[in-house]
């Protein structure tokens, strides 16, 4: 990964096991993320792609008898440390799920939420960020007459749009993103690849995918996973037309298997 | 309705031709057999499963035209709006009306919050283990206590232990006690159909387990934590046993003033009328008129739970 020396490491993932029970899901896997860059997690269905996103803001800790080993580093900082707060770690590290999951309520509370539950009281200053994300995320022209409406009304591509809005309405450094535009068609999803264009200015972003174009399009850096193990990461041009291995190599011209 | 997609979705492919259970070598004409066999297996159980719901309406129906026949003489402005005279052969039951709809009302505010709270500590906060284990035993042991068990516990611990005398307050606590694991149970079911996305969804906002409970899983849990509330005060609402003990008397022809105040109510006034009056015969009537009026409260009761519950709805998805 020579083009990426020099830039920040946003986080840091060391020699990183994960264990659902008695069955492991990731091994021994140690790869970086650089800061204001995408990373596109790739790899057969069951590889651990989700576990890893998942252990990168410790939703993990949620799924009963599962255990990590090995270390996750947020600037520097492990994320498993006991001292560490998982609610403001997660506020740092924000996610979008693989199906949009808007909440039951108005468009704008969804987006109000998680400035809402971080302490934010202000009616101004929460309308005033309600209306900057939805523009931000590309939400707003569509939804502006509606906000004070069900946000199960909209469609599957604005409901994810409005979930990334949600994610970035309390400011996260990294943005993980599962797999955001496979219940979309093509039109959603372009939406949100040339959304996650944009918003690396800003964030560092870390997407799953199985769409190969898809990582080709909007990825910096592309990491290869099977059964659970880091088989390949680099560069993204790098990755697609010149990879060091040949299961990559199948794996990304689809003969894998 | 999920049951019922699921079930029709099972079915219909039970019903798809050539559903891999034909041997290779049968000729087509066994085929065809089968074919017709399975159909009419198919229609049997159907008309099966619709006379078991239909049954169930037509014993509502009965009930209640039954009670409409022999109880609308009795019904009329004054019945509803007066006290009882005459050592309780005319006159109205205002007094049970009133006591009754307090009483419902108070097991309510007693069981909903404890209800819900426990709900919600086994189904979000326990860790699986023994304790939830025992916890859940002792949940499912109350709730088959027979209601009568109920009333000597509500009279050895409220009314006497306790001291509150026979009161609506030791009515409500016992009436309460007696719905808990009732609500318990709709509360826990209504927290489980709450989709896990949305909890994590909101951890992942860097919500607190709290923050995400209470703004967002109880929310949407809401419409089935309140029916099951309702329909779990509805069946209190009816019941003899719990009260006669702890809150109702034979008469009293004042309202109630405060919540240690005795009170009369609809199921123990019939109980009353029918076997332990001085003219059991005389006032059949009557004591039809105080069963329609009841059903009818009960009916209510759960009418506004319906209702309240597909205006919930509507306003989430709408
Ligand atoms: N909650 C869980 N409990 C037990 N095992 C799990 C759980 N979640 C995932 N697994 C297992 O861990 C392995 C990795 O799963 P993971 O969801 O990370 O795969 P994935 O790469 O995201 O796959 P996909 O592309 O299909 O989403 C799989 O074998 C899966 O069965
Ligand atoms: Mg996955």
């Amino acid at each position: 990964m020579d083009a990426d020396k020099g830039r920040a490491k946003k986080m840091v993932v060391k020699n990183l096991s994960f264990f659902y029970g008695g069955s492991k899901a990731l091994t021994d896997v140690s790869l970086d993320f650089y800061a204001n860059q995408v990373t596109a997690l790739i790899g057969p269905s069951g590889c651990g792609k989700s576990t890893l996103l998942r252990c990168l803001n410790r939703m993990n800790d949620l799924i009963p008898y599962s255990r990590s080993e090995g270390q996750v580093l947020l600037d520097g900082e492990s994320i498993y440390d006991p001292k560490v707060d998982v609610v403001s770690l997660r506020r740092r590290v924000g996610m979008v799920f693989q199906k949009p999951n808007p909440f039951p309520k108005t468009i704008f509370e969804n987006v109000a939420y998680g400035l809402r539950v971080n302490g934010v009281k202000d009616r101004s200053t929460i309308e005033q960020k309600v209306e900057d994300t939805l523009k931000n995320a590309a939400l707003w022209e569509e939804v502006k007459e509606r906000l004070y409406d069900s946000a199960l009304g909209l469609s599957g591509g604005q409901q994810q749009r409005l979930c990334i809005a949600r994610a970035l309405a309390v400011e996260p450094e990294v943005v993980l993103m599962d797999e955001p535009a496979s219940a979309l068609d093509p039109i959603a999803t372009q939406k949100i690849e040339e959304l996650i264009h944009h918003l690396k200015k800003c964030y560092t972003i870390i997407i799953v995918t199985h769409n190969m174009q898809q990582a080709a399009r909007v990825s910096d850096v592309t990491a290869f996973f099977y059964l659970g193990k880091l088989i390949e990461a680099g560069v993204t041009d790098t990755i697609f037309t010149r990879p060091k291995l040949k299961q990559t190599e199948e794996y990304i011209t689809g003969r894998f298997g | 309705m999920t049951d019922g997609s699921i079930s029709k979705k099972a079915l219909k492919s039970l019903s798809l031709p050539g559903g891999g259970r034909g041997r290779s070598g049968e000729n087509p004409g066994d085929r065809a057999g089968v074919q017709s066999r399975r159909k009419i297996i198919q229609r049997v159980m159907f008309a099966f499963f619709k006379a078991a719901a239909v049954i169930n309406a037509i014993a509502l129906m009965i009930i209640v035209s039954f009670l409409v026949a022999k109880g609308y003489r009795a019904i009329n402005w004054s019945f509803l709006t007066e006290p009882p005279i005459d050592s309780m052969t005319k006159g109205g039951i205002l007094p049970c009306i009133v006591g009754t709809l307090c009483l419902s009302l108070g097991a309510i505010i007693v069981a909903l919050p404890i209800g819900v709270a426990s709900a919600v500590y086994l189904h979000e906060y326990a860790r699986p283990g023994r304790v939830l284990r025992l916890i859940r035993l002792g949940i499912n042991n109350l709730a088959g206590v027979p209601s009568v068990v109920f009333g000597l516990f509500g009279l050895a611990f409220f009314v006497v232990y306790l001291q509150m005398g026979v009161s609506i307050l030791a009515g409500c606590l016992t009436l309460g006690a007696l719905t808990l694991p009732v609500i318990i149970g709709s509360a826990e079911e209504a927290l489980r159909a709450v989709p896990d996305t949305y909890r994590e969804a909101s951890l992942g906002l860097g919500a607190t387990k709290w923050q995400t409970i209470y703004r967002v899983v109880l929310p949407a849990a809401l419409p089935g934590v309140l029916t099951g509330a309702i329909l779990g005060i509805s069946r209190a609402a009816g019941e003899t046993a719990p009260i006669m003990f702890t809150a109702a008397v034979f008469f009293t022809p004042s309202l109630p003033t405060s919540i240690f105040d005795e009170i009369m109510a609809l199921p123990y006034h019939i109980y009353v009328l029918a076997t332990a009056g001085t003219e059991i015969e005389k006032t059949r009537h009557l004591q039809y008129g105080t069963a329609l009026v009841l059903i009818v409260l009960v009916l209510g009761l759960n009418l506004v739970a319906i209702i309240y519950r597909a205006r919930l709805r509507k306003r989430r998805t709408g």
